[in-house]
């Protein structure tokens, strides 16, 4: 029988090792695996290469583990943002590394990680600071540039519902990156609102079929 | 004893009973398509086919047919609980991204180094490629469901191919109706034989040298 389900967090996040490369969905506070990210910082683990959109508000989410000098790298799209003064101040103050990538091609390096796709051409960031160090090529006369895949050792995913087969539902726009880096995550841990039983969730509605998904642990809600 | 060439069914039985519980298994045409009949009951195998269905179950029965739900053969089948629906885009990111734990496909030839041929025959203008490459190269485990020797006798176990490549280095295991055969680093481990049958009768109709398991035994069936 397939079981998926996690009883706690913590259980969920014990074997991750220090140095893991972790995604995390999420765009602002949307789809954040905030009681996972929680767990993680409990845990312990270190030198952590973070991918999110974004470097958290204030101090929650990833920018808790931040602020503690848990990430040795962000990979992200929106870094420079008021409230996400913890990220500023470190990335200041040099004690953590950034790659900053335009959003969409954030999504697609993720995207492709997942699907198996090692590098692609994209006109965005041809020409930009972005372009430093990648291929270039034209295509139709379109100026682009070679961006890799992006993969995780695990992917926290923040979704409404979930099955013991690991499918998943999210709700509204708290879906963005999750899906996809439910795809591109060696073990992806979804943290869900919800837990029904298979065959309850419409398969025309799934968005994350079980098959990229290790992991499911409903949240405590505290 | 009285040897026998194991039927197509029985190569189904067989590689059905080396699948594990909570195995995300894509099928191909031909043989393959029999190994869902032979799964322990309780067993829960994922069955993933290349048009976007996950969880994919039985044939449908006569007045349930949908066109829209159909298998790789596009003969029309029924959805398992807990299944879903995908896009071709993401239903070949599932195998090309490295998601299903095993794909079982039919040969025309395999080479010693595991390099498969399965899409077009030798000197033909014309084949179809369809899901073969992507799921070839992507699936965690390939293995191969053919007969050991072509209808004229022409061995199908080859050390280099010379029909046309499907993927290199991808195949796992070769269960044939004479035998069950590993691709090791090492070359082709030959680890079961067809009832009746000797070490001898599987290398004459293989042409690389096969390494003899010290496990050796007869085929289940």
């Amino acid at each position: 029988m397939i079981n998926k389900i996690y009883h706690s967090m913590d259980e969920a996040v014990a074997d991750i090792t220090d140095g893991s490369t972790i995604l995390f969905g999420g765009f602002g506070g949307a789809g954040v695996a905030y009681e996972l990210i929680l767990a993680l910082y409990s845990q312990g683990a270190k030198k952590i290469i973070g991918v999110s959109n974004n470097p958290g508000y204030h101090e929650e989410g990833i920018a808790k583990l931040i602020f503690h000098d848990r990430l040795s790298k962000l990979v992200c799209s929106f870094p420079n943002n008021k409230q996400s003064y913890v990220f500023i101040e470190k990335y200041n103050q040099g004690k953590i590394d950034m790659e900053l990538l335009p959003q969409g091609t954030l999504a697609e390096r993720i995207r492709a990680g997942g699907v198996g796709i090692e590098a692609f051409f994209t006109p965005t960031g041809a020409g930009t600071e972005v372009a430093v160090g990648k291929e270039e090529r034209e295509f139709n006369g379109v100026p682009c540039i070679l961006e890799k895949a992006i993969r995780g050792d695990y992917a926290f995913i923040k979704a409404k519902k979930a099955d013991r087969w690991g499918n998943l539902v999210y709700n509204k726009s708290g879906r963005n990156f999750n899906p996809l880096m439910a795809m591109a995550g060696r073990i992806t841990i979804a943290e869900v609102d919800e837990i029904v039983e298979v065959g309850e969730l419409d398969p025309e509605t799934i968005v994350t079929p079980g098959i990229f998904v290790q992991r499911v642990v409903k949240r405590s809600g505290l | 004893m009285e040897k026998r060439l194991l039927t197509r069914e029985q190569i189904a039985k067989r590689i059905a009973h080396d699948l594990q519980d909570g195995d995300v298994v894509n099928i191909g045409i031909g043989i393959p398509v029999l190994v869902s009949n032979y799964v322990a009951p309780d067993a829960e195998i994922v069955y993933h086919s290349e048009q976007g269905v996950l969880g994919m179950g039985k044939k449908a029965k006569p007045g349930e047919e949908d066109p829209d739900l159909v298998n790789a053969s596009k003969e029309p089948v029924t959805l398992v609980p807990g299944g879903s629906y995908s896009h071709s885009s993401d239903s070949f990111g599932m195998a090309r991204g490295k998601h299903i734990d095993v794909a079982i496909l039919g040969g025309m030839q395999v080479s010693e180094k595991g390099d498969l041929a399965n899409w077009k025959v030798k000197g033909a203008k014309l084949g179809s490629i369809g899901g073969a490459m992507d799921i070839a190269i992507g699936a965690k485990k390939v293995v191969i469901a053919m007969t050991h020797t072509s209808k004229n006798g022409e061995i199908k176990i080859v050390k280099n191919l010379d029909y046309p490549v499907t993927a290199l280095r991808c195949v796992n295991r070769i269960y044939t109706d004479l035998a069950v055969i590993d691709v090791t680093r090492d070359g082709l481990m030959l680890k079961e034989i067809a009832p009746g049958f000797t070490v001898e009768d599987v290398q004459k109709v293989t042409e690389p040298p096969l390494i003899v398991s010290e496990d050796i035994k007869e085929i289940q069936i």
